[in-house]
């Protein structure tokens, strides 16, 4: 059935972590539909096309040129449209401060980018599999958070 | 008279499955051998005509049986959590009790078909409603922790911690700030 099926997009300006994820991802037991963005505004001119499949959820890297993360984050949250996509952040930084003020703009994960690739696939298949629960179950979405 | 005929089957199947989807108006797309994958949500009702249909064909909708199954153990969970017997059954007894199915049985397929065991869930639906009277009540972490049958407040900090990765008075401060943001 089609809800089995999770659609992703990737927003990152590093083309080696934009492999790696996809690689950790293909791996992973689910299936998964994947859109890579180089930056931004590449990301959200993609959602707010009409009539586009949304994915369900978004991971978006903190620093980016011409439309970073943060951005994003508003944006995305500022349209009543993508209220159902979920938003990961997935960045370097580990600042307490950063990792609050996404949440407190609504980002649901926040992923220290691991250093390794077995950690990376593990991190990514936890945030897939709880974000797969939330997109199946009766679970309170606006309590959605996660830190990984 | 006796003629003979080499029967391409997974053609067939597609010529029928095809033609039946189109009459019920689901756009779809043929996935893995086995495997059929639909471009919008469908209706329950149109889900159970298709299956009474296909099934004219042999054609079984593998997945909706475990579905099902599936959310009434989800269900069942829900009750569980929010009512008094959280205090006195084990998981297993009260979901084989309620649902006529051994819970080896039970575990299996929901394993196979959620990617996550019925302990694991337990725990995420459980923090789930610790997440809900933190964000909607004034409870505080005792009364929440008797409320959901945890030994101690440690437990339930430690749970939560594991879970979200955040503890239970960070998780309130970023509700609270997130509430007073919509509200400024």
């Amino acid at each position: 059935m089609s809800f089995k099926i999770l659609n992703i997009a990737l927003a990152d300006d590093d083309e080696d972590d934009r492999l790696l994820f996809k690689e950790a991802i293909d791996e992973i037991r689910l299936e998964t539909r994947i859109s890579l963005f180089n930056h931004g505004q590449e990301l959200m001119d993609h959602l707010t096309l009409p009539n586009i499949v949304l994915p369900h959820l978004v991971f978006l890297d903190l620093n980016m040129p011409i439309k970073d993360g943060m951005q994003c984050l508003r944006e995305i949250r500022g349209n009543p449209n993508l209220n159902q996509v979920a938003i990961a952040i997935y960045s370097t930084s580990s600042s307490e401060k950063d990792i609050e003020n996404t949440f407190i703009l609504g980002a649901n994960v926040y992923i220290n980018k691991p250093n390794n690739f077995y950690k990376l696939k593990e991190v990514i298949e936890k945030v897939l599999k709880i974000n797969w629960q939330y997109q199946t179950s009766n679970l309170n979405k606006d309590n959605f958070l996660l830190r990984v | 008279m006796k003629i003979n005929v080499k029967i391409n089957c997974s053609q067939l199947a597609r010529a029928v499955l095809a033609e039946k989807l189109e009459a019920l108006g689901v756009r779809h797309e043929f996935g893995r051998p086995g495997e059929l994958i639909l471009c919008d949500e469908i209706e329950p009702d149109t889900k159970e005509k298709l299956s009474e249909i296909l099934g004219k064909y042999g054609i079984e909708i593998l997945e909706d049986k475990h579905y099902v199954l599936v959310e009434r153990i989800k269900n069942a969970i829900d009750t569980m959590l929010r009512s008094k017997d959280i205090h006195t059954e084990k998981v297993s007894d009260y979901l084989a009790d309620q649902l006529n199915y051994s819970y080896s049985y039970l575990s299996e397929v929901f394993s196979e078909t959620t990617f996550t065991s019925v302990e694991n869930y337990v725990i995420l639906r459980k923090v789930d409603i610790v997440k809900d009277l933190i964000a909607e009540t004034d409870l505080n972490l005792t009364e929440i922790a008797f409320r959901l049958d945890y030994s101690s407040v440690a437990h339930l900090s430690a749970q939560f911690k594991k879970t979200t990765g955040l503890t239970p008075t960070a998780f309130r401060q970023i509700i609270k700030k997130r509430k007073e943001q919509a509200a400024g």
